[in-house]
């Protein structure tokens, strides 16, 4: 009896350190952060991540899913970043030039406070939608480093463009061509 | 019994008290080191990054007029999510990232103490642990020795 309690007692102990180390094996396997700019840099089209976030001005929820049938130009920014106040401008031209019909240009604030990003959105007269990550969800999935950085999504949902850090005019351009071909 | 009793009540409002004024006046240094900065990943008080430097202005705000402690962690998850926190907080499943090494240590010492006890019953026992018997032979040949070394 005494000698059994013992054998189970290693059992658990045994089944327990095994159950760790695959935990350990499946997280080095699946690392959190995705190298979705890495494979479109290498010319590869992966389908954007799918989120659901809430509008920026409250007033219920954007879905990636939602869009599909227009092209999306996926804009990561915060209001405390430089770089995000040059690009801006530019983005709210494409959003008129292009949009809605066309092409949907969506920004998604995070790490900053709401408040903050209402008052950069009002002075840089951003029109475009705009959702809030609180959570940074999209982030692992997106692999992202830091802001800005800017997706392009084409008609079927693919990613066909990265840019990492400011939009030149030129980026813009260039990539909205490829995200609405 | 009631010395002791008197004992742990005075030591629980010594814990208490200082927690409730944390709680009603927190101050920005406490702050700083409980809540994160989210772009790197330290505490407040180890960064400077802008966000780090607005999320500071925040709470110094907020301390100003009065909110309490709970009010301000609040509206920072809901600005930034619970990983704002340094700390997770103490209800639902986070509060089990407190209670679980509690419970292990609470668990370990359990198993020891049961080791330890089970251990000494043996070794109390006749014919086992520490009283084990030699065998005979041995045991006369080990005696005859001794008497040698003695004579």
């Amino acid at each position: 009896m005494n000698r059994s309690l013992k054998l189970g007692a290693q059992a658990v102990v045994v089944a327990g350190v095994l159950a760790l180390l695959a935990l350990l094996v499946w997280r080095v396997a699946h690392p959190q952060q995705s190298n979705l700019p890495e494979l479109v840099r290498s010319g590869k089209k992966p389908a954007a991540p799918s989120f659901s976030l809430p509008r920026l001005d409250g007033e219920g929820r954007i879905e990636l899913a939602g869009l599909r049938g227009k092209a999306v130009v996926i804009n990561f920014w915060a209001s405390w970043c430089g770089p995000c106040r040059k690009e801006a401008p530019r983005l709210q031209a494409a959003w008129a030039r292009y949009g809605p019909n066309r092409l949907v240009v969506l920004g998604i604030d995070s790490q900053d406070f709401k408040g903050d990003a209402r008052k950069f959105a009002r002075k840089y007269g951003l029109t475009y939608p705009i959702v809030h990550d609180a959570s940074g969800t999209t982030y692992g999935p997106y692999g992202l480093t830091g802001f800005p950085e800017t997706f392009f999504v084409n008609r079927d949902g693919k990613i066909v463009g990265y840019v990492s850090g400011e939009l030149s005019q030129q980026d813009l351009t260039e990539n909205i061509r490829r995200a609405l071909a | 019994m009631i010395r002791t009793a008197a004992l742990l009540s005075v030591l629980a409002l010594a814990v208490a008290a200082p927690a409730a004024a944390s709680e009603r006046h927190p101050s920005l240094a406490e702050l700083e080191g409980e809540v994160m900065c989210p772009t790197c990943h330290t505490t407040l008080d180890e960064s400077n990054s802008a966000i780090a430097q607005q999320i500071k202005a925040f709470i110094r705000v907020r301390i100003a007029e009065g909110k309490t402690k709970s009010q301000i962690e609040s509206e920072l998850v809901d600005n930034f999510g619970p990983s704002i926190l340094a700390a997770p907080p103490k209800r639902g499943w986070d509060l089990l990232a407190w209670v679980l090494p509690l419970g292990g240590l609470g668990l370990g010492a359990l198993v020891l103490g049961f080791l330890a006890w089970r251990w000494t019953r043996d070794r109390d026992r006749p014919g086992s642990g520490g009283g084990a018997r030699l065998d005979p032979e041995l045991e006369r040949r080990l005696d005859a020795e001794l008497a040698r070394f003695d004579g």
